[in-house]
């Protein structure tokens, strides 16, 4: 879940408002999800099709021994449950289904 | 072409937990973009708009990158601003880095706001990528008509009403307006190909002046549909060669991905809440209007691409 | 005989928009972004000159607005190049939604602005209604009476804007500044570069082992604290100011303070004005002076931040002040700088001084010493109550009837 930040005061925060690059990973969009993808990893082809068509970067990937790249799953901190990788997913394969997500 | 084995190896350069919609295409436009850019370093700027506004909410940015916005109608003026400090400051030996310029822009702040700055931009040559990730309409301010919203879309401010149905005007050809700019290379693009996409950014990067790709993003709120289609809808865009997928490379015409099958644009159209009161049989004589007007487009286009035309 | 105050110093002839670009040659920013305007076009003519000749080896960027200038400036700026441009009211007018931007990201951009009233009716010749319409715009304003004071300023400026972290423009009046040819004195090149000094800033784009991002969205968390934080930098700018203004005099032997006060520690009637015609004032005061009456002069030099205290302090013993505005605010009530020095003195508890307000010289009006003599003619009934002091703006030289 979102950790509460503490707010700065002004003359904690920086000049301007420059923002530390890529500090948005500490924030949680899986909580708007009302649908979770669900990855079968025996179906799976790694294609990556899921990967780069995800807007949230929230395929996880990694190198196999054989550096080859492998989906690994999903990051639900920040999947919002959009279903494009489920859509994407080739046909025949369907390695992703979409299901409710228990609140 | 591209290969998702190899792009796999890039960097991710867009972070989760960034704001924008669950199956927005701005966000997929984004990462490509980057991901195609490998492990170059860029500069990114960014017009107000959603994908600023959702991916840079202080304290926290969904940006590796060095970020920079300042406004909606000015970043290929701020961008230039940027790139001509990295000559000078290059030429002075103050950098050693080779670095890449690019600029997001939605469609309200590249057709319309933001031409002027773009067109300035361009003209002056500077080396920078600007992208627009076009949603045909202002989606940050709630759906408003801009100078992309296709004829007969229904948007908050052209809405389909009694008496009128949506909007009443062709969408500008921005596309067109930058190839008259005679820049090295233009491009349309749509989110439902990363490898059309993705090699369209790597080709733009390349090019020593500067470069353009509208890329036909879909809404999912705007465009009302279920958000797992955003690709889906994109890509009918092209099979019924609404938004052909071209590139303009030295003032050639390449279309890079020519349908199977021309399907008849009612397919592009169906699937979308903004085009419904269009299937009113007392509207059908709009949807013939819309089809002729693609028609023509694409008979053109073809023939432009087909004798290798020049700009 | 005119002679130099600095012991290399040299006298030229030249014009105000001329020692202003002369001032850019010198301080030769990284990147000069610029669309011409009149009377400002010669500052960015002369120093595109100067780039075409590989005198300089800065960037310019000729764009094709005062909006896309500003947003070039800006971004070259964020880049970490120390960046420049030059303008004048129209021209500001397009640019006011970026100058917000500029200081609100705290970016230490350098402007030559010429003073020009703003349309309509369209009009080409000095007034002050353009900077003082960009007065809350989150800039150091540094306003100057005559071409020395512009080169100087130009150079004090450059580092004011960079160790305040906030834009800073320098002003001439139109065609009385811009156009004039005046004696003016310059320094060696080296010696301006040494005095501003290398630009180092902290953090800048470029910079891409450590990339952050710059004009987040900042909502109800955060948006107050960083305007806080910017008005805050903004009264900090007052010492900066002055630090500047000392080392200045220390090496270049030229004096500069917030305001200047001439003939003023024993004056009973005093005039506050901004800008060249400070200059016709004090003729006025010297002849006033040699007729026994003790007429003063406050020149403010630095209108933002405004030197309230100061100004407050410094007129304090003054029977009668007139405030003098080359800009109507259009308020219904008074002009900016009136407003700004009555709610000053009110603040510090000086109500002693009556206080009037007289509006003059829009789009480029003549004001000379006439004029001037009637004002504090009239200063000196009201300092020994024969007059009333008026309780709203008085006009100079425009026919009302």
């Amino acid at each position: 879940m979102k950790k509460e930040e503490r707010k700065l005061t002004a003359v904690e925060i920086p000049i301007g408002d420059i923002v530390e690059a890529e500090t948005a990973v500490e924030f949680n969009t899986g909580s708007w999800r009302s649908e979770r993808p669900v990855w079968n990893k025996e179906k799976c082809i790694h294609c990556l099709t899921c990967w780069i068509s995800c807007p949230d970067s929230s395929v996880k990937i990694a190198s196999d021994e054989k550096r080859i790249t492998i989906v690994t799953g999903i990051d639900y901190d920040h999947c919002k449950g959009c279903g494009i990788c489920a859509r994407e997913c080739p046909p025949k394969i369907k390695a992703i289904t979409m299901e409710h997500e228990k609140k | 072409m591209a290969n998702l084995k190899e792009l796999s190896k890039n960097p991710e350069r867009l972070t989760g937990g960034h704001r924008l919609c669950a199956g927005c295409g701005a966000g997929i436009v984004a990462r490509q973009t980057l991901i195609a850019a490998g492990s170059t370093p860029v500069v990114i700027t960014n017009a107000t708009g959603c994908l600023e506004v959702s991916t840079t909410v202080f304290p926290y940015t969904a940006w590796k990158d060095s970020f920079f916005h300042s406004a909606f109608e000015n970043s290929a003026a701020t961008c230039s601003g940027i790139e001509t400090a990295y000559r000078s400051l290059k030429a002075q030996g103050k950098i050693k880095d080779d670095i890449r310029f690019i600029t997001f822009g939605g469609d309200g702040g590249t057709y319309d706001i933001g031409l002027q700055s773009l067109s300035g931009a361009m003209e002056r040559g500077h080396r920078m990528l600007y992208i627009c990730y076009n949603n045909e309409a202002y989606m940050n301010t709630g759906i408003q008509r801009s100078g992309a919203t296709p004829k007969g879309a229904h948007t908050t401010t052209a809405p389909a009403g009694k008496v009128r149905q949506g909007k009443e005007q062709n969408k500008k050809d921005l596309t067109q307006i930058m190839i008259a700019h005679d820049i090295p290379y233009v491009a349309q693009a749509y989110v439902g190909n990363w490898n059309d996409f993705i090699t369209k950014v790597q080709k733009a990067l390349a090019v020593d002046g500067p470069s353009f790709i509208n890329i036909l993003t879909p809404c999912r709120l705007g465009w009302a549909y279920k958000p797992e289609d955003t690709m889906l809808i994109s890509r009918l865009a092209v099979e019924t060669c609404v938004w052909p997928s071209f590139e303009v490379e030295n003032g050639v015409y390449k279309i890079n991905v020519i349908p199977k099958e021309k399907k008849p644009v009612i397919e592009f159209l169906k699937l979308q809440g903004r085009f419904k009161h269009l299937f009113r049989s007392d509207n059908a004589h709009i949807l013939e209007t819309i089809q002729k007007g693609v028609d023509e487009k694409w008979d053109l286009l073809q023939r432009r691409s087909a004798v290798g035309c020049r700009a | 005989m005119i002679k130099t105050v600095y012991s290399k110093g040299k006298l030229v002839a030249k014009t105000g928009n001329e020692v202003v670009a002369e001032a850019m040659r010198q301080i030769e920013p990284d990147v000069v972004a610029a669309y011409p305007i009149t009377p400002a076009t010669e500052i960015v003519q002369i120093f595109s000159q100067f780039v075409a000749d590989g005198i300089v080896k800065s960037e310019y960027v000729a764009v094709e607005s005062e909006h896309s200038a500003m947003s070039a400036t800006i971004g070259a700026s964020a880049a970490g190049a120390r960046a420049m441009t030059g303008t004048s009211s129209q021209g500001l007018s397009l640019m006011w939604e970026m100058l917000y931007i500029a200081s609100g990201l705290r970016l230490p951009i350098v402007m030559a602005e010429v003073n020009r009233a703003i349309s309509a009716p369209i009009n080409i010749h000095g007034d002050q209604s353009d900077t003082m319409g960009a007065r809350d715009a989150g800039w150091i304003q540094i306003y100057s009476e005559n071409s020395q004071e512009a080169y100087d300023n130009m150079i004090q400026a450059t580092r004011i804007a960079e160790k305040a972290k906030l834009p800073t423009l320098v002003t001439t009046d139109g065609f009385i500044i811009s156009h004039c040819m005046e004696v003016v004195e310059t320094y060696p090149d080296a010696d301006v570069k040494a005095f501003i000094g290398k630009y180092e800033p902290e953090r800048y784009l470029l910079d891409i082992k450590k990339p952050y991002t710059l004009g987040s969205i900042d909502l109800q968390d955060y948006y107050f604290e960083h305007r806080y934080q910017l008005a805050q930098a903004m009264r900090n700018a007052k010492n900066i100011v002055l630090d500047v203004a000392k080392d200045f005099e220390k090496t270049f032997g030229r004096k500069y303070d917030l305001c200047e006060k001439y003939m003023l520690d024993d004056a009973e009637i005093a005039i506050a004005v901004i800008g060249s015609t400070a200059g016709t004032a004090k003729v006025v005061v010297n002849e006033l002076r040699e007729k026994g009456i003790k007429a003063g002069l406050l020149k403010i030099r630095v209108y933002r931040p405004f030197p309230a205290e100061e100004i407050a302090k410094d007129l304090a013993h003054v029977k009668a002040v007139a405030v003098m505005d080359r800009a109507d605010s259009c308020s219904g009530a008074f002009a900016p700088v009136y407003s700004d020095i009555v709610a000053s003195l009110y603040a510090s508890g000086v109500t002693n001084p009556k206080v009037v307000n007289y509006v003059y010289g829009l789009g480029g009006r003549e004001i000379n010493t006439g004029h001037i003599i009637g004002i504090y003619e009239m200063l000196c009934k009201i300092a020994s109550g024969t007059e009333k002091s008026s309780n709203k703006v008085e006009y100079i030289n425009v026919r009302i009837k």
